[in-house]
C-alpha cells in the first residue's frame, strides 16, 4: 500500500533538480560556444571536446575511487559544465595536453579532493585556468585571430588535428588579445588615443570577431545567455549586476581622471571575459555567498578586483584571479552577512514597537 | 485595502480544482465512531460516560481538564461501546484514550440544547465560557482551545480580528466551500468573537484564488462597517498567522511573541462557524468539514464529517482509490502529516485527507547541497535553511539554534524548492525534537535537584529537632521537667 515512512513533508515538490540547473546553464552557453567554435575552427572544436571529455572521465574515476555511485553524479551535469567553462577560458588553439591537464586539475584537485559537488571552496574551472596560466604562460597567452570555419584562411580538419596534437601544422598567425595588446602598448608609453583606434572597435568586440579565448569573444551572445539564466531564475541579478556596475563605475571614474591611460567602461565590459565571469562563473552557487546582500558584496569585490588586476597588476586579464580571491571571501561573507530573521532586528533581538497606539490598520 | 509584502514564499501548484466545485455533502454515519479524548493542544479530557451508557447527540463524553484543554461531545446518539485505546490521528500511529460510540441511527439531540437569541448582549466572559463548553478549538489544524484565545483581551490591547481564509495549502477547499455556502454564519461567528475580544474591526482575508468566497463575503460584509474583506496574493505560506498579519498590517510579530502583541488575533473561518453554532444554536463541536482529495481519490469531495468517523469511511464514500496512493496525508501537502492508516478517526483539527500519487509527491533521492540558496530565497522567516540543516546533520544543535531554528515555522517552503531534494524540514523537526527532549531532561534534572534539596532540608530539620530533644533531655536529667519536642509532636500525630 502507500508508504507510511514518517518522513517530514512537504509532500509536493517543485519540478526542479540539480541536473536541470546545470542543463539550463549549459543551454545558456550554447550560442556563445557555437559562435566561438565557428570562429576558431577545428582546433577549437578538438580542444573543447578533449577538455570536456577529460573532466567527465576524471569525475568518473574519482567517484569510483571514492566508492560513490557514478550515475547520479555524472548525470548531474556539473563535470560537463566545469569542462565547458574551462574550455571557454583557454586559448582556442592550445595543444591537447593543456585541455587534459586543465581538466584533471579542475576535477581532481579543485573539486573531488574537497569532497565532490557542493564541497569545493574554489571554482574548479578557474583553479585550472590559473594553475595553467602560471605553469605554462607561453601556451596560455598564444592567441590567434579568428578564422571562421570553412573560410579560406581557416585550417581544415587535418590541419586542425595537427595544430591541437602538436604535429607539423601550418604556422599560427598569433596575436595578442585586446587587453594584452593594450597593456603592452601602454607599458611602452603610448597613450590610449594612439593605441585603440587600430585594434579596438566596441562593436566587433561585442559580436566577438577578435582574438581571445572562446569565452572572451562574443559579449553579446554571453549577455543573451545570462539574461536567459535570469529569466529561468537559475541565477539572481545580484552578482552580475554588482560586478558589472562596480567595474563600470571604477572604469568610468579612472577614465574621467585620465582618459589617456585608462580606457572607458565599455572597453572593460566587452573586452576580456567580463560577461562570462559575471553571469556564468561568479554565479557558481557552490563558491558564492548565499544571501542577497552577501552576493552584492561578492559582486562588488569582484568588480573592483577585476579592474585593479587589469589596470595595475602584472596580468592583462584578471577575471580568474579575481574570482578565486573572492571565493576565499565567501565563507567569511556568509558568516557575517545574514538576512534579518522575521520578528527580530538586525542584532537578533525580538522587535519592539515604540508605541501600541498607532497599530490600527490603515484603511 | 493596502497590503504589505512578505519575504520569501513559494508558488506550489494549488490543485484546488479537484474539489473546489464540489458542494458540501453530509457524510452518512459510520457504523462505529471513535472519539479521542485528546483532539486539541493541552490536557486530555477525562471520560464523563460509562461503557454501555446511552448518549444523545451533543451530550458530553469527556470533560476538559485544566486551563488549556477542551471537552468532547457525542457526534450522534447511540451507545458507548467502550473507553479504551485506539490508534490516534497522528503520524506515530500510537494509541490514545478513545471513546467508541455505536450510533443508533436516530441522531437524537440532547434535550435542552438551545442558543442565545442575541449573543451581543452577553458578557465577553460568558461568550468565552460557552465557546469553552462547546469544545471549540482552532480548526485550521493548530487545535489550540479557542476560548483561551478569546480571553487574550485581558492581557493585550487588541484592535483587529483577522479571519484567516487564506487556505494557502494546495488541494484544500473546505474553508473555501464553508465561506461560500455558510457565508452569513461565518460572518456572524466572526462578529461574536470580535465582540468577545472587545475589538473594533474585522478583516476577512481570502487568497485571490477563491473569487467566489471573496464575493460572497464582501456582499455579506456590506452591512457591517467594521468588517472588511482583503484579497490576498496567492503565495504559500500566506496562511501562516504571523505572515498574514504582516501582509495586512505591515508589522512583524516580535520573535517568540503572539500576534496579540501587535493587537491582532487570528481565527479560522471554520472556528468562526463553530462559534456561531455554539452561541446561536447551543451546539457543541461535533462535526467538521473535511476535503478529501488528491490524484488517487476517485471522486474528490468536501464532506461534513461527524468527529470520530474512520478515515476509511470517507475514502469509501468518495469512491475509494482510483490508483494506489503513494502517500496518505492528513492536512495539506505542505505541512500535513502522513496518516498511519485508514482506521484512524477524523478529529477536530483534520481539514483534509489527501491520497497522493507518486507523480504528485515527486519525491526523489536527496543529492548533495550545491548551495544554490533557493531555500534562502524561499524562507519567509529570513533563515538560512541550508546552513541550519548542515549543522543539524553534523549534530551541532547549538549551532542550529544560533542560526534561528526556533524561529522556523516549519512551512516547508525550503524543502519544496530544493533542487537537490534535501529533506530540510526533516532535519529541522529532528533538531526541534532534540531540543524539546533536552528541555525536558533539563527540567527533570532541575526537579530532581529541587526534590533532593527539599529532602536534605527535611532530614536536616528532623536531625536538628532530635538534637534539640537530646539537649532538652540532658537538661532534664540535670533536674528539669520534660518538654515536648517538635519531633515528639509529629510522632504523636
Amino acid at each position: 500500500m502507500y508508504s507510511d515512512t514518517p518522513i517530514a513533508g512537504p509532500y509536493a515538490h517543485e519540478r526542479t533538480s540539480v541536473s536541470r540547473i546545470m542543463v539550463l546553464v549549459v543551454l545558456a552557453l550554447v550560442p556563445a560556444t557555437l559562435f566561438s567554435l565557428w570562429q576558431f575552427g577545428w582546433p577549437a572544436i578538438f580542444l573543447f571536446l578533449i577538455t570536456v571529455g577529460t573532466c567527465l572521465i576524471a569525475e568518473a574515476a574519482c567517484l569510483r575511487a571514492a566508492e560513490k555511485p557514478l550515475r547520479p553524479s555524472l548525470l548531474d551535469g556539473s563535470a560537463l559544465l566545469t569542462g565547458w567553462l574551462l574550455a571557454m577560458s583557454l586559448p582556442p588553439w592550445a595543444p591537447w595536453w593543456i585541455g587534459v591537464l586543465g581538466g584533471l586539475i579542475a576535477i581532481v584537485v579543485a573539486k573531488q579532493v574537497f569532497g565532490g559537488i557542493g564541497q569545493n571552496l574554489f571554482n574548479p574551472a578557474m583553479v585550472a585556468r590559473v594553475a595553467l596560466l602560471i605553469s605554462f604562460p607561453a601556451e596560455l597567452t598564444r592567441y590567434v585571430a579568428p578564422a571562421p570555419l570553412f573560410s579560406p584562411q581557416a585550417p581544415g580538419f587535418g590541419e586542425g588535428l595537427a595544430i591541437t596534437f602538436g604535429l607539423d601544422g601550418p604556422d599560427m598567425v598569433t596575436g595578442a588579445t585586446l587587453l594584452g595588446q593594450v597593456r603592452t602598448d601602454l607599458g611602452q608609453g603610448h597613450p590610449l588615443p594612439d593605441i585603440l583606434p587600430g585594434i579596438y572597435q566596441p562593436w566587433s568586440d561585442a559580436v566577438g570577431t577578435l582574438a581571445g579565448s572562446m569565452g572572451e569573444t562574443s559579449a553579446l551572445l554571453l549577455l543573451l545567455g545570462g539574461l536567459f539564466l535570469l529569466s529561468q531564475r537559475v541565477i539572481t541579478w545580484h552578482i552580475p549586476v554588482a560586478t558589472i556596475v562596480t567595474l563600470a563605475l571604477a572604469a568610468t571614474l579612472m577614465n574621467l581622471y585620465d582618459p589617456a591611460h585608462y580606457p572607458d567602461a565599455l572597453y572593460h565590459l566587452v573586452g576580456g571575459a567580463t560577461l562570462l565571469a559575471a553571469f556564468f562563473i561568479a554565479t557558481d552557487p557552490v563558491t558564492s555567498p548565499i544571501s542577497p546582500r552577501g552576493q552584492l558584496i561578492f559582486g562588488a569585490g569582484l568588480g573592483v578586483l577585476i579592474y585593479s588586476i587589469r589596470t595595475w597588476a602584472a596580468y592583462p586579464e584578471g577575471v580568474a584571479f579575481a574570482i578565486l580571491l573572492m571565493n576565499t571571501c565567501t565563507p567569511l561573507i556568509d558568516h557575517y552577512v545574514r538576512p534579518r530573521v522575521y520578528g527580530r532586528d538586525r542584532k537578533g533581538a525580538p522587535i519592539e514597537y515604540a508605541d501600541d497606539a498607532d497599530t490600527e490598520v490603515t484603511r | 485595502m493596502k497590503l504589505f509584502n512578505i519575504r520569501g514564499g513559494v508558488h506550489p501548484e494549488d490543485r484546488k480544482h479537484l474539489a473546489a466545485d464540489q458542494a458540501i455533502e453530509d457524510l452518512p454515519l459510520a457504523p462505529l465512531l471513535h472519539v479521542p479524548l485528546q483532539q486539541h493542544i493541552g490536557n486530555a479530557a477525562t471520560p464523563a460516560v460509562r461503557r454501555g451508557q446511552q448518549v444523545a447527540k451533543g451530550e458530553l463524553l469527556g470533560t476538559g481538564q485544566g486551563p488549556i484543554s477542551a471537552p468532547v461531545h457525542a457526534p450522534t446518539s447511540g451507545r458507548i461501546m467502550g473507553i479504551g485505546s485506539f490508534p490516534a490521528h497522528h503520524v506515530s500511529g500510537l494509541s490514545v484514550r478513545t471513546i467508541t460510540l455505536q450510533p443508533d441511527g436516530k441522531d437524537r439531540w440532547l434535550e435542552g440544547i438551545e442558543g442565545v437569541p442575541d449573543p451581543f448582549t452577553l458578557d465577553p466572559d460568558e461568550i468565552a465560557a460557552r465557546v469553552a463548553a462547546a469544545g471549540i478549538v482552532g480548526m485550521g489544524g493548530a487545535t489550540f482551545p479557542s476560548a483561551v484565545k478569546l480571553n487574550l483581551r485581558k492581557k493585550y490591547r487588541l484592535h483587529t480580528l483577522v479571519i484567516n481564509g487564506a487556505e494557502c495549502e494546495p488541494y484544500l477547499t473546505c474553508d473555501d466551500r464553508l465561506m461560500r455556502e455558510h457565508t452569513a454564519q461565518v460572518l456572524d461567528g466572526a462578529r461574536i468573537m470580535a465582540h468577545a475580544l472587545g475589538m473594533t474591526q474585522i478583516i476577512i482575508a481570502i487568497e485571490n484564488n477563491k473569487p467566489q468566497a471573496q464575493a460572497a463575503m464582501t456582499q455579506a460584509a456590506a452591512d457591517h462597517a467594521a468588517v472588511r474583506v482583503a484579497g490576498l496574493p496567492m503565495r504559500y505560506p500566506m496562511g501562516s498567522e504571523k505572515h498574514l498579519v504582516q501582509t495586512l498590517t505591515g508589522r512583524e510579530t516580535p520573535a517568540r511573541g503572539l500576534t496579540a502583541d501587535i493587537g491582532v488575533v487570528v481565527h479560522n473561518p471554520a472556528t468562526a462557524f463553530a462559534v456561531h453554532q455554539a452561541l446561536r444554536l447551543g451546539w457543541p463541536l461535533i462535526a467538521r468539514l473535511v476535503t478529501v482529495s488528491g490524484g488517487a481519490i476517485t471522486r474528490p469531495r468536501n464532506l461534513r464529517v461527524p468527529l470520530g468517523t474512520p478515515v476509511q469511511h470517507l475514502i469509501d464514500y468518495c469512491g475509494g482509490f482510483r490508483v494506489e496512493p503513494t502517500r496518505l496525508i492528513s492536512g495539506g501537502p505542505m505541512m500535513g502529516n502522513p496518516l498511519p492508516g485508514t482506521r484512524v478517526p477524523i478529529v477536530k483539527g483534520s481539514n483534509g485527507v489527501l491520497a497522493l500519487t507518486a507523480e504528485e509527491v515527486n519525491a526523489q533521492a536527496a543529492a548533495p547541497c550545491i548551495r544554490c540558496a533557493s531555500c534562502v530565497a524561499a524562507c519567509p522567516c529570513g533563515l538560512l535553511p541550508l546552513q541550519m540543516a548542515a549543522h543539524a546533520r553534523a549534530g551541532d544543535l547549538d549551532g542550529t539554534v544560533r542560526l534561528g531554528l526556533m524561529d522556523c515555522i516549519g512551512c516547508g517552503s525550503c524543502s519544496y524548492v530544493c533542487p537537490a531534494h534535501i529533506p530540510l524540514v526533516q532535519f529541522f523537526n529532528y533538531a526541534k525534537g532534540e531540543m524539546a527532549a533536552r528541555g525536558r531532561a533539563k527540567q527533570k534534572q532541575a526537579e530532581t535537584k529541587r526534590l533532593i534539596e527539599q529532602r536534605t532540608a527535611r532530614i536536616e530539620a528532623i536531625q536538628q529537632a532530635k538534637r534539640e530533644a537530646m539537649a532538652a533531655r540532658k537538661r532534664e536529667t540535670a533536674g528539669k521537667p520534660p518538654a515536648q519536642t517538635p519531633a515528639d509532636r509529629r510522632a504523636e500525630a
